[in-house]
């Protein structure tokens, strides 16, 4: 078995996923700093990829690359790869450009988010002490994966580095706030999961009838205001675009 | 499609629960949390693009265990491919994995699926549906699209080679499970030594639970679990991927899977292989086996070079002897051959 895995645990570290992935892999703990190195160093391969990269995307802390390992051998891949990460200190790289600063009203604890509770408990905290640590940041999108323009949310305090449920919860419905390892997601599309709901939105990070299908992007800024169930339900009732009563600026 | 010309559609009287047009999906939107999707069976994605000499982009329904009942508004040629089904042209049987010509008014009947899971209906001109991004997969995780029903009816595209059937292609069988080849992945080095040995010595078997996006596996003995498992962060995910939920249960993931995951994976099937786990059927047994990068390249065909393979496997569906035999046995059972012309 030796010799077939891999093995790297300096960082950034590459390593191989199946016979057509490459993940450049900047730490195994969520920092800010991992991110923002994981960000740039995506849009610079963008900017400069060799002929048989398919796609290429970011997770929390590692650019991922899909290639075609015919036209693109593995080894010239890694070499690539390589070379590009000793150009520059890539944990200190700016953030992506035309970056948005949105305001999203959501609704917390109580029917729209059953587990509040649970999660507050977790991270030592009174359910009241957890709405006002997850309304106070602007937090940045350091991510959109899982489904469609589905972003993951961070970085909470160390409070919040809870782990995800053993069991999944059946269902959440799309607009969902969760919790975990000191993120939060919004979720675009009803879902199971691992992560507890701990609130709700009319956000539709997903708007497949649009012509921009996906609402946020990777270095986004989202702050969270809480309002009350009856409010929140208004919003849902009336809301026809998708913002759910959101409003976004730009971030200079 | 201009308007001058005369529609070209199918019109579908009852179809099955999961009827869907794909194509072989639309990579790039990762970044945006979109996985590619399409075909769950590549391979027979392929194999119906070459058996009408047609463009990879032609998009094909993909029938997940049972077809429906199909009529073309003008005369078509179609191709029927993946896992075999019954097929009833008018009411005489039709040969799979072989072109013919659906005439306007004919009624094409493709019922269950006798092994495997998704078996396609491939039309000349490919189905033409509204595209988004870039191709007509339909990604039911993600709410593009919808399964067909009956009722609907489906544009088709222009025909670059009208009235060429009669085409026949001999298939691997990849509908009765069997061993799946395994590359490393990220985490694979989260599980111990021991646990990989484990995981390449046991049986598994596909339960009811699963669709586009994935399919669970059980199996008896103790759970397949790594370091730290709650813990670990979400990381980019991709088709073929082997990760072990929560519980300890194996769930291989398929073209519509999420583009990210935060339960670990042991590793990734070979692409080549997939198609193997898609149309494994519930209760079908499984066996994985690692590989080295260098071996899975040995074995590995994208679908433009399985394409071209394939097209010099094409043969007539008459004169090969082990063809006129089988029509020999459709002979005995319907008293008639039908299926060519």
């Amino acid at each position: 078995m030796s010799g077939l895995v891999n093995t790297s645990v300096t960082f950034p570290r590459i390593l191989n996923v199946g016979l057509n992935g490459v993940l450049v892999n900047f730490s195994d703990k969520l920092s800010e700093r991992a991110n923002r190195a994981a960000l740039a160093f995506r849009n610079r391969i963008e900017q400069t990829a060799p002929a048989g990269v398919v796609e290429t995307s970011t997770s929390l802390t590692s650019a991922f690359v899909s290639y075609d390992p015919v036209l693109l051998p593995v080894e010239t891949l890694h070499e690539y790869l390589s070379d590009l990460l000793k150009t520059e200190p890539w944990e200190n790289a700016a953030l992506p450009e035309n970056r948005r600063l949105w305001r999203i009203p959501a609704a917390f604890g109580g029917k729209f988010g059953p587990q509040l509770n649970d999660a507050a408990n977790l991270a030592g905290l009174t359910p009241e002490m957890a709405i006002k640590d997850l309304t106070a940041p602007r937090l940045r999108v350091l991510t959109i994966g899982f489904a469609p323009g589905q972003p993951y949310l961070g970085t909470l305090g160390e409070a919040w580095n809870i782990p995800r449920q053993t069991g999944l919860t059946k269902q959440v419905p799309n607009g969902a706030i969760a919790a975990a390892i000191r993120q939060l997601v919004l979720f675009t599309a009803e879902t199971p999961t691992g992560w507890r709901q701990v609130g709700q939105t009319a956000f539709r990070g997903f708007r497949p009838e649009s012509n921009t299908p996906f609402a946020l992007r990777p270095g986004d800024e989202i702050q969270f205001s809480h309002i009350e169930a009856g409010e929140f339900e208004k919003i849902q009732r009336q809301d026809e675009s998708g913002d759910g009563g959101a409003q976004w600026e730009p971030i200079k | 499609m201009g308007t001058d010309k005369i529609t070209r559609a199918v019109i579908v009287h009852r179809a099955g629960a999961s009827v869907t047009v794909q194509d072989l999906g639309r990579p790039g939107n990762m970044v945006d949390g979109l996985s590619p999707g399409g075909a769950a069976d590549r391979c027979a994605f392929v194999e119906g693009a070459v058996l009408l000499g047609q463009d990879l982009d032609c998009a094909a329904l993909e029938m997940a265990g049972f077809g429906g009942e199909f009529e073309a508004t003008s005369d078509m040629r179609v191709a029927l491919t993946g896992a075999p089904m019954q097929v009833r042209l008018d009411g005489q049987p039709l040969e799979f994995n072989a072109s013919h010509t659906l005439a306007a008014g004919q009624r094409l009947t493709v019922g269950a699926a006798t092994r495997g899971v998704y078996g396609y209906l491939h039309v000349g001109g490919g189905f033409a549906t509204q595209p988004f991004l870039g191709s007509r997969a339909v990604h039911l995780a993600s709410g593009i699209g919808a399964p067909i029903s009956g009722g609907d009816q489906i544009s088709v595209g222009e025909d670059a080679k009208p009235g060429n059937v009669g085409q026949k292609l001999s298939v691997n069988d990849r509908f009765s499970g069997g061993v799946v080849q395994v590359l490393p992945s990220i985490q694979t080095n989260l599980f111990s030594v021991a646990t990989r040995e484990r995981f390449e010595a046991t049986v598994f078997f596909r339960t009811p639970r699963g669709n586009r996006q994935g399919v669970e596996l059980k199996f008896d003995g103790d759970p397949f679990t790594s370091e730290g498992q709650l813990k670990i962060l979400s990381e980019s995910m991709i088709a073929g991927d082997i990760q072990m939920t929560g519980n300890g249960d194996p769930f291989v993931l398929l073209p519509e899977c999420q583009t990210t995951g935060g339960y670990p994976r042991i590793g990734t099937i070979l692409p080549d292989d997939l198609p193997i786990v898609a149309q494994a059927g519930v209760g079908v047994s499984l066996m994985f086996k690692f590989i080295t990068h260098k071996q899975a390249l040995a074995h590995h065909r994208s679908p433009k070079v399985l394409y071209a393979n394939l097209g010099a496997k094409l043969h007539p569906l008459l004169r090969d002897p082990h063809d006129i035999q089988d029509l020999l046995g459709y002979q005995l059972i319907s008293g008639a051959i039908t299926g060519w012309d």
